[in-house]
């Protein structure tokens, strides 16, 4: 437990909670990344615009991240490509084909206390976790 | 022109609060996932505290009749647990356990155009782009009768 971080976690956790109720408030949509995401990959559809700018505006705020807090974009040394790209498949496939991720499913559907996210989130925590213990203590 | 403005705004805001919390860091995010090793209970707190503003903004904000900036709130009404909903979320768990990004991270790391991220990156959108045509396929079958 020597890495926690608990003031950092809470006050980020703020604004992402923040942002995904402004997201509601002024366009009445839900922040989930992958669904706004893959909306942009149905192209015939009006509402492209606001969702490029809620991308172009994560990877905006990544570049200011990069300037003023560098430390948040630390990689692991281990990890090979095939990794990332077998990973990057699961994760895209994955969440169209649940209809969401940690933020559309985690954030916003557990704060709507829908029971569909809620088995969802179970679901992801719980593959997730264990393919952790099978590559750390497994493998 | 206005929804454009405040989405990218809530953006950036949103990317802020991954990268404060710690969720851009691959490695952070595995030591979550890790509870039988060195377990960093970090982003338990992420998502308590987000969850719990969310819940309580969503509260108030459903109060009202219709968003600011657009017509009406379009929220999924959808309430049936079913095996896609759930087999997808375990392929995402796969994924995100392997690497330690989920979408919006990664899309925030972007910017720091480390070779991994960027591999992530471009096969979570051929994974995305995979389903679309799986979808398509799928349905050009079912509506033609053979």
């Amino acid at each position: 437990m020597e890495h926690f971080t608990p003031i950092s976690a809470i006050l980020g956790g703020l604004l992402i909670g923040l942002a995904a109720a402004g997201l509601l408030l002024f366009n009445g949509r839900i922040a989930g990344v992958s669904g706004i995401l893959g909306g942009l990959l149905d192209l015939p559809r009006g509402d492209i615009s606001w969702r490029s700018a809620f991308v172009a505006g994560l990877v905006s705020g990544g570049l200011l991240l990069l300037w003023q807090y560098p430390q948040a974009f630390v990689l692991p040394p281990d990890n090979s490509y095939v990794t990332y790209a077998v990973a990057g498949l699961l994760v895209g496939y994955g969440t169209r084909l649940g209809s969401g991720c940690t933020s559309g499913h985690g954030v916003c559907g557990i704060g709507r206390m829908s029971p569909r996210s809620l088995a969802a989130v179970t679901s992801f925590m719980t593959s997730a976790m264990l393919t952790v213990f099978v590559v750390r203590h497994v493998l | 022109m206005k929804q454009t403005l405040a989405a990218f705004l809530l953006g950036l805001l949103f990317a802020l609060g991954l990268g404060i919390s710690g969720m851009t860091q691959p490695q952070k995010v595995i030591a979550f996932l890790d509870v039988t090793g060195d377990w960093d209970p970090s982003l338990l707190l992420v998502m308590a505290s987000a969850t719990l503003v969310y819940l309580l903004c969503y509260r108030l904000i459903t109060l009202r009749r219709a968003p600011l900036l657009a017509e009406k709130f379009s929220l999924s009404t959808a309430r049936h647990i079913d095996a896609r909903l759930i087999a997808g979320s375990v392929l995402f768990g796969v994924g995100w356990g392997l690497s330690g990004y989920c979408p919006g991270p990664a899309l925030v790391a972007l910017p720091g155009l480390a070779p991994a991220t960027l591999v992530f990156v471009a096969s979570m959108l051929a994974g995305m782009l995979l389903f679309k045509l799986g979808e398509k396929w799928h349905n050009g079958r079912a509506v033609t009768p053979r």
